[in-house]
């Protein structure tokens, strides 16, 4: 086809974006070897102390970083698997498929930081419904004040918000497998364990590798829920990366660090997800 | 065996549906409560455990100097900046998606693939590396604290998700359909606007809820970049959070800001069951 129609389609989008994300990277780049801050507001050079200061005196942001691994990772696979029954329940026959359907979906529609503000007084641990039900057999977790109850809270808000996302992409998979495997496996007699094992599993493989990527990494950007839930606490229990960059350069307005906090952070999410990719396609589609 | 699995299943989906909708049941038994229903002990059911009233719905609608905490305004300015992104978005991305779809690409190593991976990879950015650096360009040049400050970062925000969705829309849009108009006597922009755009309207729809919804539920970008000029839905609604807002408005005001997308989940799941999204979400 003609030569320079393709660019014609192509080019506002990408010159759009790149237009739009070029200076922020540059920015974030330069303000890395500067020691902006709230006394010296200016883009001075001072090498590579930023970068000194974060590979050998910071602690907390690779504690922060390993919290955000943890916690990414955990309610990946939590709404995996949960996410993945779902589908399977309500793919065939089901009473209510429908409505189970909507159910399902519904979490997803809903504003993250918004549902947390109900969390929070749902978790509350003297006037919410969750520890008044507990109260009945005398047990009442201190779900947002107890470090390590409250990354369990943040991970079943987490689980609720995000597994109709993955719920989702895996039934819109299922939904679209071909018929002829599973007639030629019903002929075969196949039981439906089997079934699942060696016909619907692996055709959902490239799938499932899909949905998990993609939660990953917007599962790698957790900050919302944890910014309204617990604000990072008790002490520093749940605080994300995110969180902690957030902390540097927006509260103690230390812009220079802060901008080299954000470039590290940036490239090793680019560089664990692609690993992360490449593990997870050998791992799950075998031959 | 088997009534063993229909049993299990049937609880299982019943148990996950009660899970989902219990914050949304508590919620909306919080909004009608007053101050002795909520502080006293905890209660479930009006009229039995609490005589409701509808103080929490009613602040809703005042002006803040009456006492009342107004989402009014930050439900207009959430609903233009999240549409008028998301049809920006749509456009460039759905362009670009074609564009990839049908032509291909070469400069140096770089194919049609790494343009599209280019495009969905600034999803995997985190928020807060650009917060910073947008922070202090959309204060240089005055459009912090502004609805177009925002529109231009949510574009960031959504035009991965279009074209993601495109892309593989537009590669199950057979290429006879195309060509066959090329044949015609269109010219290729005629083709795709006569032609290839009226047979994607599926995938449009599929690509356009997703921008909303991904648009709308977005807080970070909001929280940094507004103060008080311009708020959005979910600020607005936080900062009743860390204020002195009484359970009743705060949960009345959370129900209406995330109500109107519950509607979406309803589309989502008829495209679903006819079998539309499959192709486009993979």
């Amino acid at each position: 086809m003609n030569f320079k129609h393709k660019f014609v389609f192509l080019f506002p989008g990408l010159f759009v974006l790149i237009g739009i994300l070029i200076f922020p990277i540059i920015f974030t780049i330069r303000l890395s070897f500067s020691g902006w801050n709230s006394y010296t507001p200016e883009m001075n050079f001072i090498g590579i102390t930023n970068y000194i200061r974060l590979f050998t005196d910071d602690p907390r942001f690779w504690e922060s970083f390993f919290r955000l691994s943890f916690l990414s990772v955990t309610t990946v696979v939590l709404q995996y698997i949960i996410g993945f029954s779902l589908a399977l329940m309500v793919w065939r026959d089901i009473k209510f498929k429908r409505f189970f359907r909507v159910m399902f979906l519904i979490p997803m529609m809903t504003t993250p930081v918004i549902m947390t503000v109900i969390w929070r007084t749902f978790f509350h641990e003297s006037l919410g419904p969750v520890n008044d039900l507990l109260g009945t057999f005398g047990i009442g977790p201190k779900w947002l004040s107890d470090p390590a109850t409250a990354k369990i809270t943040v991970i079943i808000v987490e689980v609720w918000q995000w597994t109709p996302f993955m719920f989702l992409l895996l039934l819109a998979g299922l939904l679209s497998l071909p018929k002829e495997p599973f007639l030629a496996a019903a002929i075969d007699g196949a039981s439906a364990f089997r079934k699942f094992v060696f016909v619907t599993f692996p055709l959902m493989a490239p799938i499932s590798i899909g949905a998990i990527i993609i939660r990953l990494i917007e599962a790698s950007k957790i900050m919302d829920t944890v910014f309204v839930l617990t604000s990072g606490g008790p002490g520093t229990a749940t605080e994300t990366s995110s969180f902690y960059i957030y902390i540097k350069g927006l509260r103690e307005f230390q812009m220079g660090y802060a901008a080299t906090l954000s470039f590290t952070y940036l490239v090793i999410m680019i560089i664990s997800l692609t690993i992360i990719a490449k593990v997870l396609t050998k791992l799950m589609i075998k031959e | 065996m088997y009534k063993l699995y229909t049993f299990l299943k049937y609880s299982f989906v019943t148990l996950w549906t009660m899970f989902v909708v219990a914050p949304f049941l508590w919620a909306l038994s919080t909004s009608f409560k007053d101050f002795q229903s909520v502080n006293s002990k905890v209660t479930y059911i009006p009229w039995i455990d609490y005589q409701p009233s509808l103080e929490g719905w009613k602040v809703l609608i005042k002006s803040p100097a009456k006492g009342g905490v107004d989402i009014v305004e930050p439900y207009f300015n959430s609903i233009f900046v999240t549409c008028t992104a998301s049809i920006i978005s749509i456009i460039l991305g759905t362009l670009a998606a074609y564009a990839l779809s049908r032509f291909t690409f070469k400069a140096g190593f770089v194919r049609n693939n790494d343009i599209t991976f280019f495009f969905i990879s600034q999803r995997i950015m985190p928020p807060i590396v650009l917060s910073i650096p947008f922070f202090i360009f959309l204060s240089t040049i005055g459009l912090l604290d502004s609805l177009i400050g925002l529109v231009v970062v949510y574009i960031v925000l959504l035009m991965p998700i279009a074209v993601w969705i495109m892309v593989d829309f537009f590669n199950r849009v057979p290429k006879e359909l195309d060509e066959t108009a090329l044949i015609d006597g269109c010219n290729p922009y005629q083709a795709f606007y006569k032609v290839v755009l009226p047979n994607s309207i599926p995938g449009l729809i599929v690509a356009g809820m997703f921008c909303i919804i991904f648009g709308w539920i977005d807080f970070f970008f909001a929280f940094i970049l507004t103060f008080t000029e311009v708020q959005l839905l979910p600020v607005k609604v936080v900062a009743l959070n860390s204020s002195v807002t009484p359970w009743w408005s705060l949960s009345a005001s959370a129900l209406v800001s995330v109500a109107p997308l519950i509607i979406v989940a309803f589309i989502v799941e008829r495209y679903l069951s006819k079998g539309n999204l499959s192709g486009a979400l993979k």
